[in-house]
Parts: structure tokens; C-alpha cells; sequence
């Protein structure tokens, strides 16, 4: 097992330096001058020569990829063109943002979308398996965009349960210790028993995980409702069942376990994808993580900090997979990991 | 199961009803009866990006000076609301006689946030690290603004006098000169702090202004604190908070709920939402820029003064306002916008004639018109929300006296390099003014000198009886003076037509009624040193 790990690890190696030899590429081949877009309107020619030389622009393209490269390699992607600072710092401070907000979403996700997946297998065709299915269909089919607002104009304007965006209330004034402000809030409530930052944390986190488990909620409910359609006709569940055990030790411990595999799977992509498409979420709740930066990177043509934003999400991204691969031993022991 | 059921819908109705319910309970609050500005309180203005950063002099954005602004001061400042300068850091200044010394008297007992005192020392240290190569900060740069404003040919030396005196040595006379110390770039920094912050200092500015850096979340929030020992008016509030808020409606739902006081860019959709929302006020001004659409006259057939003023008499300027702009702008007759002195108010813009503009067309030898092409920018700007809509207009506008556009776009940088050298026959494009001065738009978008490329003349239209009055205010100091020499400026450019005006756009900030004494800026600055908000 620990054999496997390392040699996972490894192989990230080759993967990460091929993320970044693409994206190198993909950056400095796609039209737009960053010290054009950085310039605008009132550019003049010696201040755009002054910036290429400053970014390294005018040298030949097979140095700056060298360069790069083995710059990336120590993980320093230099500084960001726009504020200047390093990329890696701006990273630090804006991921754990994200991976709080996909964390919730997606531990509301799993256990909603599992809990919706059995009941409606268990329950095929009747009124509950076609509300859900429709329901799942349509939260597959809803744009972020528009849930997003809904959400604050029914919970925050009109009920004004849940504030409209942000991470915690600003005028409290609260400095980070982990950034991951859940964490953080239990930290001060614990030393201090001040329990308005956790408080203020979870109230803020509520609505965009809800926005963003939307689509997740749906495809994992999908998912594991035809893994366990297929699991329940297995033979072992038939006999199972009339070995006389309880319906629900059936369905939970003997099914379920078992379908659990592919619904894993789509956990894994799915938490991945979260990652860095929450750039709608993030922009309606105002939330500041990493999916809006390198969005904004990209249009600002801020070389150093797409790289650096795609480096570190893609490692992440493989080592979930590699997570959900050690997983699937342990809910399924007869598949040894090699 | 069932359970679960009745309790979603039980959910559902409760939000339904508690969502009609707060709808009534949010009438009006009698507005609270005040003499004057109320000490205390915490402002929170919601706004679509976060500064870059916060070191003036490296910074071009708006988002970044929107922080800056609090902070640090200039040597001159805008009168609130206007494009006149008066004295801040500095109490007076004179000019030598023949306009090339400006000695400027500082203000004597101000100290930076970091209990560094404000000198002579501090305003040459602020100006030389951007225009002395040998400057040990000059590497913080690239200093984008101070050489945008071309100031290093302006400025030949900055001699300090005495601790409170310092000198303004020009290679040349430049009137403007003035308001560009008016300007972000030339806030003074606290010397000190840099040397000690280094390259972090725009993420550590320490200025002289209202307000001081508590705290900066990225992309999240900027909180300020107030600054006790401030040596003008103000400020009020206790503390000051900036808060990025991506999306135009969200933003305004953190208005309507009251998590803010103030947003910015407000989305056209949602303003009319806010125009009758009682706990919201809005203010408004004419912003500090012009969207056109620029003739090349290096092009074949706008070398012809008539073909142009064709175009003026076929373009309906009013349907584009209404189909793109809405209330956020107004019809343009003039390169300047009406918030800028010198304005020319006696000038009757091109009324919609179709009918003149073909019998224009076929005095110049085109009574069947003729075809060409319209560049229309890929990104939304201050100026021109949408450049792609406008270009649709004007094709059918155009197409009705026979002239045919074929619509042309890049991406926002090749864009600006075509038009810089000039590939367009027609191309639109726009300023946002710096420093409130006619000449930041008359003298750089349209002389002469301004039409070699990389040209920010974009028509390549070179008269020179313009740029010789443009020249001549350059070097006259009395405003009244310039101000005619400007006005005289505006009729050649109306004659000679070059441009098709379009439009300026008009600001608008979206407000509790609870926040008192904000006042827009023509500059774009977001000033909150005389804000105050109820207790």
C-alpha cells in the first residue's frame, strides 16, 4: 500500500511537468500582449519595452520556457505582473478559501445526494424516485448564476437569515490564523469563548456551498441511485434477503457498500471540478478564493499567476484521484491496490 | 418520508411568507433629523475589484486609487465635486515669470502615519523615485502614470528650499502641470516607510491621508481606520471599509439588505429598482469621459471635411444613448465632457439629418455611398459599455444613406495596437480624463503631435490652427485665458468634424440614506474624508 502511495506520488512528477509545459504554451501562444493589457489606453512605446524586458517578453521563447520551468520546479512562479507580489503568497491566502467552500459543498452534496440515490432506488417508480430524478435533472440544468441570486434574494434580502456574501461580517474585524475561517472561528471560541466568528462563518458559508452543491447534489444522487438499482438485483442481496436480515441492514450495509464504488468516483471528479469552477459561486457571493483569481489572471494576461493558479490546482486534482483510489480498497477490500 | 415532505413544504410556504411579510416591513424611517456631520461609525462600500495596489505611484487602476485615495495626499487637491484645484499638502504656491519655477509653501505640522514628519524632504523623495533612475527606490516602478502624464519631460528638477519650501523646475511652460499634482500618482509617500517596507510597500502604504491601513484581505476587503490627527476636515467615521462584491446585483442586494452603505457601478438593470427604493438615494454626475467614433483621415474618402460631417448628420446619437446607454449616459457634442472648464456650451452638435448627409455624400463624389469598415472594441469601458451594440446601430443607421460598414474587432491589446498605427478607417474608442484639465483630452487625443503613431490621435487629423491654440494654452497660465483659447479649439473640431461624438457616460453611486456628505468626483477619486453616517 505504501508502495503504491510513493509510486503515485512519483508519477505526479511527470503529470505536473506536463500540466505545466501546456499551460506555458497555452499562455504564451494565445493573442493579446500583457503589457498591452496591462497599459490600456494610455501605453507609450518606451513604457511597453520597459515591461516586456521587465517580464522577460523579449527573450526567445524556448529561454523563458527554460526558465520557467526551472523556476517552477522550486516553487517560485515569480511575481504577479499586475499587484507585483509574489503568486505563490496570493495563492496562499485565496485557496483556502475555496477548499473550505468545496469542502461544505461537497460533504452537503454526498450526503444528500447518497441519501436521495437510495431512497429513490429502494423506491423505483413511485412518486418519490420521479421527484428526485426531476429534481436532480433540474439542479443538473440550473445555472449557478441564477440560483445564486435566488438564494439571497429569498434568504438574505427577504428573510435575512444568511447574509448576501463575503466569508465572515466585516465590520467584526477578523484576523485569519488558518484562513479556513470554520476552523479559525472554533480556534477563538475555544480560547476565548467568542463564538460570534464561527458563528458569522457558518451563517456565510451556507448559502454559496448550497449554490455549489447544487450540480454535485444532483449527479452523485443520479449516480448512486443506478449503482444501487444494479447492486439490489445481485444475487447476494436476494439471498441475503431471505437468509430473513432487516430490509435496511440490507440495503445499507450489504448494498449500499457495495454500490458505493462508481458513486466514489464521481465524488473524487466532481470535488475536483469544484475547485476551480466555483468562479460563479464565488463571484455572486463575493467570495474570495482562487477560482475568481485566476480568472481574473487569465483576462489580465498575468503569465506568472495562471501558471502558478493551474500548477496548484492540477496537483491538487491528482491527489484526490489518488485519495479515491486508496479509498476504493477500503470499502472494497477485494480490489488490492498494486 | 412523509415527514420529511410536510417538512419542506412547510419550509417552503415559511419562506415564502416571511419573504412577503419583510417586504411590508421595510417602509420608509423618518430621516433622522441632524445639524451637522455626527462623529463615529463604520462605512462599508461595496465596490467590483480589489486595489492591485496600494502604492499610488505604481498603481494606474481605478480600484487601487479608490484605496490610495484615503490614505495618502497631494500637494493640490480638487475642489470636492469640481476639476479646480486648490491647495492640501501645500498651503500656496507661486509661479516664476516666465512659468517655469512653481515654489510651493508646505503645510507646516503634518505628520505620516508613521509619525514621520511631512517635509520638503518627503515631496522630492515622492517624485524623484519616479523620475531618477539612480533614485534607490526607482525600481519599485514602473512608475506607468508619472510617465503617462509625459511628466519626466516635464519636470527638470524638484529643489528642496528649506524644510517647508520646496521648488518645481519645468524644461517648459505646461499649465496642466498643476493639475496633475492633483493627481493619484503624485501622492506623497512617507519616506520612511518605503525604505523600511520596500517592495511590499503597496501592500504597507503610509501616507498623510484621513484614513490609515488597519487590515487587507485580498480580493475580500480593505479596512482603514481613522486618522485622529488629520490635518483638513474629517474624517467622521471611525472606520472605513472597502468590500469586493464581483456582480452588480449582488451588490445591490447588499445595499437593499443593508449589509452596506454605498456600491459602486451599479447595474443598469437594477438602478430603476434602486430610483424607488426609499432607503436608497442616488447621486449622480456626468462622468469625466467622451466614447467616439474616430474618422481616419489617412483612409480614403475621410480626407473630405464633408464626408465626416456626413457621418455627423447620418448617426442618430440619441438611439444609441437610449439602446445602450439608458440613463447612464448622455449624447456627446464636444471632445470634453460639460464637468470641464472650457466647455463649449454655444456649439449646435449635428442635428439627425439622413437627407444632408446624403447630399454631402454626393458633393463629394459618392451619391451612392460607399462601403468601409467600423472597428468596434471587445471590452466594456467607463465610455462605451458596448461597443459591438453601438457598431450594429450605426451599420443600419449608415447603411439608410448608403454607406456599408463591415464591423471589425480584436482582442482589447491587438485592438489598441491597430488603432495606434492606424489599420481602421473608422474606429471607436475613448478617454477617461485624468486630471480634469480640456488639455488631458483636446491637446493629447486630437492635436497634431498627437497623430504619429503609436498615435493617441486616432483620426490622424492634423490641423494646424488647432494645435497651435492647443499649444498656446499650454503655456498660458491665466484659466480664463486658456479657458477661450480651448472654447475657439471646440469650433474647429465641431467644423472639421474628425470625430462622431457619441456619448459620456454618466456615474452614478447608489447610497443609504443613511450616509451624509458624499460627493462625487469628475476625477473618479472616491473621497470619504467628509462622510458621516446617523448614529
Amino acid at each position: 500500500m505504501i508502495r503504491y502511495i510513493l509510486r503515485r506520488l512519483l508519477l505526479l512528477i511527470p503529470t505536473l511537468l506536463g500540466v505545466l509545459t501546456i499551460v506555458f504554451f497555452m499562455v504564451a501562444l494565445s493573442p493579446g500582449d500583457p503589457a498591452r493589457v496591462m497599459l490600456g489606453e494610455r501605453a507609450s512605446p518606451a513604457q511597453l519595452e520597459t515591461i516586456r524586458a521587465e517580464l522577460g517578453l523579449d527573450r526567445p521563447l524556448g529561454e523563458q520556457y527554460l526558465n520557467y520551468i526551472f523556476r517552477a520546479v522550486r516553487l517560485d512562479f515569480g511575481r504577479s505582473i499586475k499587484t507585483g507580489r509574489p503568486v505563490m503568497q496570493e495563492i496562499r491566502e485565496l485557496f483556502p478559501a475555496t477548499v473550505e467552500l468545496a469542502l461544505v459543498a461537497m460533504v452537503i452534496a454526498t450526503s444528500l445526494g447518497i441519501l436521495i440515490g437510495v431512497l429513490s432506488a429502494v423506491k423505483q417508480n413511485t412518486w418519490l424516485d420521479y421527484t428526485s430524478m426531476v429534481g436532480a435533472l433540474t439542479g443538473v440544468s440550473m445555472p449557478v448564476f441564477w440560483l445564486g441570486l435566488v438564494l439571497i434574494m429569498i434568504f438574505s434580502v427577504g428573510l435575512g437569515w444568511f447574509p448576501t456574501g463575503g466569508r465572515i461580517e466585516v465590520r467584526l474585524f477578523f484576523e485569519p490564523i488558518t484562513r479556513l475561517f470554520l476552523i479559525d472561528g472554533l480556534i477563538v471560541w475555544i480560547r476565548d469563548g467568542d463564538s460570534a466568528y464561527l458563528q458569522s462563518a457558518i451563517r456565510h458559508i451556507v448559502l454559496p456551498a448550497i449554490a455549489l452543491g447544487t450540480i454535485p447534489i444532483a449527479i452523485i444522487a443520479r449516480t448512486t441511485r443506478s449503482s444501487m438499482l444494479e447492486t439490489l438485483r445481485q444475487d447476494y442481496v436476494r439471498t441475503a434477503r431471505s437468509a430473513g436480515i432487516p430490509e435496511k441492514r440490507v440495503i445499507f450495509r450489504y448494498a449500499l457498500k457495495n454500490a458505493l464504488l462508481p458513486v466514489i468516483t464521481v465524488i473524487g471528479v466532481q470535488f475536483g471540478l469544484l475547485l476551480a469552477g466555483a468562479i460563479l459561486t464565488e463571484t455572486i457571493f463575493a467570495w474570495p478564493g482562487i477560482g475568481r483569481w485566476i480568472y481574473t489572471a487569465i483576462s489580465a494576461r498575468d503569465y506568472p499567476a495562471v501558471q502558478a493558479g493551474v500548477a496548484v490546482v492540477s496537483t491538487v486534482f491528482v491527489l484526490i484521484n489518488l485519495i479515491v483510489d486508496i479509498l476504493y480498497s477500503v470499502v472494497n477490500p477485494k480490489i488490492r491496490l498494486q | 418520508m412523509k415527514r420529511i415532505t410536510i417538512f419542506m413544504l412547510l419550509l417552503v410556504l415559511t419562506a415564502a411568507l416571511a419573504f412577503a411579510g419583510s417586504q411590508q416591513e421595510s417602509e420608509p424611517e423618518a430621516a433622522a433629523m441632524s445639524d451637522g456631520p455626527q462623529m463615529g461609525g463604520v462605512l462599508v462600500f461595496a465596490r467590483s475589484g480589489d486595489s492591485v495596489g496600494l502604492d499610488p505611484g505604481r498603481e494606474t487602476d481605478g480600484e487601487s486609487f479608490y484605496g490610495s485615495r484615503q490614505i495618502f495626499d497631494t500637494l493640490v487637491e480638487f475642489k470636492p465635486g469640481t476639476t479646480e484645484v486648490q491647495g492640501a499638502l501645500a498651503e500656496s504656491w507661486n509661479v516664476s515669470a516666465d512659468g517655469l519655477e512653481f515654489t510651493f509653501n508646505l503645510r507646516p505640522g503634518v505628520k505620516f502615519h508613521d509619525g514621520t514628519p511631512f517635509n520638503a524632504d518627503a515631496v522630492a523623495f515622492s517624485f524623484e523615485r519616479q523620475m531618477d533612475e539612480s533614485h534607490p527606490y526607482y525600481d519599485h516602478g514602473p512608475w506607468k502614470y508619472f510617465g503617462g502624464m509625459g511628466m519626466g519631460g516635464i519636470i527638470d528638477e524638484v529643489v528642496v528650499v528649506n524644510d517647508l519650501t520646496v521648488k518645481f523646475v519645468l524644461t517648459a511652460p505646461e499649465a496642466p502641470f498643476i493639475a496633475n499634482l492633483a493627481m493619484d500618482f503624485a501622492a506623497i509617500v512617507s519616506p520612511t516607510a518605503v525604505a523600511l517596507y520596500d517592495e511590499e510597500f503597496p501592500s504597507n502604504p503610509v501616507g498623510t491621508g484621513p484614513f490609515k491601513l488597519v487590515s487587507w484581505t485580498k480580493d475580500d476587503s480593505i479596512v482603514l481606520e481613522a486618522n485622529k490627527d488629520y490635518w483638513g476636515e474629517g474624517p467622521y467615521l471611525d472606520r472605513l471599509i472597502l468590500r469586493v462584491i464581483p456582480d452588480a446585483t449582488a451588490r445591490y442586494l447588499a445595499l437593499k439588505a443593508g449589509e452596506v452603505d454605498l456600491i459602486d457601478f451599479p447595474s443598469a438593470e437594477d438602478l430603476e429598482l434602486m430610483a424607488a427604493d426609499p432607503n436608497i438615494e442616488l447621486i449622480q454626475q456626468a462622468g469625466l469621459n467622451v466614447g467616439y467614433i474616430a474618422m481616419n483621415l489617412d483612409k480614403e474618402p475621410f480626407g473630405d471635411v464633408r464626408v465626416r460631417q456626413a457621418m455627423n448628420y447620418a448617426i442618430n446619437r440619441e438611439e444609441i444613448i437610449e439602446g445602450v446607454y439608458g440613463s447612464a449616459g448622455q449624447v456627446a457634442k464636444n471632445p470634453i465632457p460639460p464637468t470641464i472648464w472650457s466647455y463649449n456650451d454655444d456649439i449646435e452638435p449635428y442635428p439627425f439629418d439622413p437627407d444632408k448627409a446624403r447630399e454631402l455624400l454626393a458633393e463629394a463624389g459618392f451619391p451612392n455611398g460607399f462601403s468601409t469598415d467600423l472597428w468596434a472594441m471587445p471590452v466594456a469601458r467607463p465610455y462605451n459599455p458596448n461597443a459591438r451594440r453601438i457598431a450594429e446601430i450605426v451599420q443600419a443607421q449608415l447603411a439608410d444613406i448608403g454607406v456599408e460598414i463591415e464591423i471589425v474587432s480584436y482582442d482589447w491589446g491587438t485592438y489598441l495596437d491597430k488603432t495606434d498605427v492606424g489599420e481602421h478607417s473608422m474606429a471607436m474608442l475613448g478617454w477617461t480624463g485624468d486630471n480634469g484639465d480640456p488639455d488631458n483630452f483636446i491637446y493629447l487625443l486630437l492635436s497634431a503631435d498627437s497623430a504619429v503613431p503609436p498615435a493617441m490621435n486616432i483620426s490622424f487629423w492634423r490641423n494646424e490652427e488647432f494645435t497651435n491654440l492647443t499649444l498656446e494654452a499650454k503655456r498660458v497660465y491665466d484659466q480664463d485665458a486658456r479657458a477661450k483659447l480651448y472654447e475657439q479649439a471646440q469650433v474647429i473640431f465641431h467644423e472639421e468634424a474628425p470625430w462622431v461624438p457619441i456619448a459620456h457616460s454618466v456615474v452614478t453611486v447608489p447610497v443609504l440614506n443613511t450616509v451624509h456628505g458624499f460627493v462625487i468626483y469628475p476625477t473618479g477619486s472616491r473621497v470619504f474624508q467628509r462622510v458621516w453616517i446617523d448614529q
